[in-house]
């Protein structure tokens, strides 16, 4: 399955792209295998971590789709 | 249900005169406007950066304001928040909801911002005289957003 990648703020320049594409392993199907399967990337090693599947505020646990746009950010602090 | 993400400023008399504008069964306007502040957690602020996910952001916003219709009768709510550099003074965000009395409007205008707080993907990078810096997300806006548990 292949998927989009997007990252912001802190995690974006921790990684140091803002957006790539990824084919995943068969056996990596949620939300939280996706950061765990890039844990090399130092994706937010012991900080705080929101992620986004579609959009739309994610869980661990949510799945994946083909073509999805998964994203990877800190807590927000707008407003 | 107007949600704008912008690099310019607004005008905050103008948008309540849009928002009003041939609806005189509204009897209340409640606003909030955000402002850049020159100090954070002991530091000086000489200029943020707001970033955030387009797309994301817009559809953030627009179910923050369903929710809060949901919740009360308003007429109409607006929200605008900048992104791109700002300074101390700078306004950051104006949150505006229209009803026909002020209970509801108080109420809704505060759910707003709360839930924008916590729900809506915008990160703010300050510049100070030790370096740049991520803002870290406050424990104290999750708890603000914890009274509105139903």
């Amino acid at each position: 399955m292949q998927i989009h990648l997007r990252f912001f703020a802190s995690l974006r320049e921790a990684v140091g792209t803002s957006q790539e594409t990824l084919e995943l392993p068969a056996d990596v199907k949620t939300a939280n295998q996706v950061r765990e399967h890039l844990r090399a990337r130092r994706l937010a090693d012991g900080r705080a971590l929101r992620m986004a599947y579609n959009q739309q505020m994610a869980e661990p646990g949510t799945p994946l789709s083909e073509g999805c746009e998964l994203a990877f950010f800190p807590p927000v602090t707008g407003g | 249900m107007p949600v704008r993400v912008q690099t310019e400023d607004f005008d905050l008399t103008t948008e309540m005169a849009e928002l009003r504008a041939g609806f005189p069964k509204i009897g209340a306007v409640v606003s909030f406007v955000g402002t850049v502040r020159d100090l954070n957690e002991g530091e000086q602020v000489a200029e943020m950066e707001l970033e955030h996910y387009p797309g994301m952001t817009e559809k953030a916003l627009e179910d923050i304001v369903t929710q809060a219709r949901a919740r009360w009768d308003l007429f109409d709510a607006l929200i605008v928040h900048r992104v791109g550099p700002l300074k101390p003074l700078d306004q950051i965000v104006l949150v505006a909801v229209t009803s026909a009395h002020r209970g509801e409007a108080f109420a809704a205008c505060e759910f707003i911002i709360d839930y924008l707080k916590i729900q809506a993907p915008f990160w703010k990078k300050e510049q100070t005289p030790q370096g740049a810096r991520w803002v870290d997300a406050r424990v104290s806006d999750d708890v603000a957003m914890q009274k509105w548990a139903q």
